[in-house]
């Protein structure tokens, strides 16, 4: 695969404050990488170095092995759909999407097919005349993305692009990103707090912590295998058992419940429970039971979920016995 | 809040009728009467106030004015943005330091801060003294008592009208504007040109109504640093009521630039209508 973006020994300091320690990262042409992890993670100010917003204060940038480092925005070949769109206020639909045109002197007619094919895109045809502010949240985006996507960038950076959405508009939008990014076969680079949209959206995940990657990889094993208690922790639901050696942690659909004093034939039905407790709540989410199990000896209380299909419904008070498969287990780094 | 508030605006509203329409009403109507030899007023109707306005020797002060004016917004506008940018562009903390220097002026006397000036100007004056005394210049410049003495005088003490709303709408302007343009590739000037101007036209517009109509009635200045050469209309109006007891046409003048003040800033509404594009329709369109 072909290097697009290469991050080597990326250091970012504000002050004495520290925002990103040293980090690494090649992205590859055409993929969809999504940068994840709560705020202040350091995601955004990394999206911002790549579009030349911010400086490292050490390290190398290469963008289609070009050394980009030091050049200012106006010279770098990505674009970039901000958090908040930052639209023009004071030029129409059509005028802010042909800006970028404007300014690299593309000749009149190329820019005049060009914006009506991003338009025609992103289904904005109609409103090309209209100023931002005289449009809803969900088509200032799209403006957004037409904005950036005319310039055929290299890499198009996206900072948050639906944070500000309501949440069914969000999920259309980004199953149409998702489309238009395959279609186009560019390379996107996604920033997003929102685990779900991660997971949806991305070929790749990078999950950051404290301007440190976590954990790199698809989105299945980010999933499944989390490598890390904060990957475990911070995408999805986990449960954590330590042992003398290790942490394993579980997903709460992978632990079962079973009654506390069953028949032979059905306790040799399944492993031996791993622990016994006592059931504390039971909150109803639609598809499935949230139970909360306070486990005996000790103050640790952890999530199993019950699909309706596979057993009791358990109520509060309740003995149980909490068992899984040994192929569930995930060893995590403390 | 005019539904439940009516009564709220009540005193405003008393205190405008009483100190601001009422005598407004009396300085149109005093405009329209003619006077005795010795300046009493007689009312009657006559436009013979205005229609002597039309005679050259005061057409000609009104023109000098809107000149003298013209370029003192202009001189504002070029001093000014450079000033409010780069206050705006200050630490948070140090802006409002940067604002109360712009406004300290304000907490003098305007006369007494115009006789400074003509202690700092005039021929035994500050500069001059040390010029002479560096032997820079064997006798002194005259710098006083000029068109150039004026409109000095004009620009330093309309100079705060325009910052302060320049700095203003850069302060609000939204810095990922210049990002984004930046990074659509406009150079630092370009973007200034495209986005960072248009956006703070309305500052600039606010500024020039402030700085022009301000220097259209301007009299203390032309008075102390201009001399007898240079008479604004200003200057024409306030011996029409204090020298030649002459209050019709004194009257009669102000309404002239009364009206003239009022068009433009109509004029300068329709254009911030216009250049904000029908905002206030089909906010929320989806």
């Amino acid at each position: 695969m072909k290097e697009m973006v290469r991050l080597q020994g990326i250091t970012k300091k504000f002050g004495n404050n520290v925002i990103i320690p040293s980090l690494d990262l090649t992205i590859y042409d055409g993929e969809f990488i999504t940068l994840l992890g709560p705020s202040g993670c350091g995601k955004t100010t990394l999206l911002r170095m790549i579009a030349g917003l911010e400086t490292p204060t050490e390290g190398s940038i290469y963008l289609d092995d070009e050394n980009v480092t030091a050049l200012p925005p106006y010279k770098r070949d990505v674009n970039m759909v901000f958090q908040h769109y930052a639209l023009f206020p004071h030029m129409t639909v059509e005028e802010n999407i042909k800006f970028g045109l404007m300014m690299k002197k593309v000749p009149a007619d190329e820019q005049k097919e060009r914006v009506a094919q991003v338009l025609y895109l992103t289904q904005l045809e109609e409103f090309r005349n209209r100023r931002p502010q005289q449009m809803s949240g969900g088509q200032q985006q799209r403006v957004a993305i037409a904005r950036a996507l005319v310039n055929n960038p290299k890499v198009l950076l996206l900072d948050e692009p639906l944070g500000a959405l309501d949440y069914q508009l969000r999920k259309n939008l980004q199953l149409e990103l998702k489309n238009l990014q395959r279609g186009l076969g560019l390379t996107f680079i996604y920033v997003t707090h929102d685990q779900e949209e991660a997971l949806t959206m991305s070929d790749r995940i990078v999950v950051m912590n404290k301007g440190v990657i976590e954990q790199d990889d698809n989105p299945d094993n980010i999933y499944h295998y989390p490598s890390t208690k904060f990957v475990a922790k911070f995408i999805g639901e986990s449960n954590f058992f330590d042992t003398e050696t290790e942490t394993l942690a579980l997903r709460p659909e992978k632990l079962n419940l079973c009654e506390e004093a069953e028949s032979e034939d059905k306790a040799a039905a399944h492993p031996e429970p791993a622990f016994y407790g006592t059931v504390v709540d039971v909150v109803f989410y639609g598809t499935i039971d949230k139970v909360f199990v306070r486990l005996d000896n000790s103050n640790q209380t952890v999530v199993a979920y019950q699909y309706f299909d596979d057993v009791k419904r358990w109520t509060p008070d309740e003995r149980v016995g909490i068992w899984w498969y040994e192929r569930d287990e995930v060893k995590v780094q403390r | 809040m005019m539904k439940n508030g009516k009564l709220l605006v009540a005193p405003a509203l008393l205190w405008l009728s009483i100190f601001f329409v009422i005598p407004l009403l009396i300085v149109v109507a005093v405009s329209f009467a003619g006077r005795t030899p010795y300046g009493q007023v007689i009312f009657s109707f006559t436009i013979d106030n205005y229609l002597r306005f039309l005679e050259p020797l005061y057409l000609k002060i009104f023109a000098d004015t809107l000149v003298v004016a013209i370029v003192t917004t202009l001189a504002t506008i070029l001093m000014g943005y450079p000033l409010a940018y780069t206050i705006a562009q200050l630490p948070k903390k140090w802006q409002q330091p940067g604002l109360i220097l712009v406004m300290i002026p304000f907490w003098i006397n305007f006369l007494i801060r115009s006789y400074a000036w003509v202690i700092i100007l005039r021929s035994q004056g500050v500069v001059n003294t040390l010029l002479l005394n560096l032997g820079l210049i064997d006798q002194p410049l005259q710098m006083l008592y000029n068109d150039m003495a004026v409109m000095l005088g004009m620009v330093y003490a309309l100079l705060p009208f325009m910052v302060l709303p320049i700095y203003v709408s850069i302060e609000q302007l939204d810095t990922r504007l210049l990002e984004a343009a930046s990074d659509l590739g406009a150079k630092p000037l370009t973007a200034f040109r495209k986005v960072t101007l248009p956006l703070t036209m309305p500052g600039i517009a606010a500024g020039t109504i402030l700085v022009f109509i301000s220097s259209l009635g301007m009299f203390v200045v032309p008075d102390v640093m201009g001399g007898a050469k240079s008479a604004l209309i200003g200057n024409l109006i306030q011996n029409q009521f204090l020298s030649a007891r002459d209050w019709p046409f004194g009257s009669a003048l102000s309404i002239v630039l009364a009206v003239l003040s009022l068009v433009l800033i109509i004029l300068y509404y329709k254009a911030l209508q216009a250049q904000e594009g029908g905002d206030g329709d089909a906010k929320d369109v989806a």
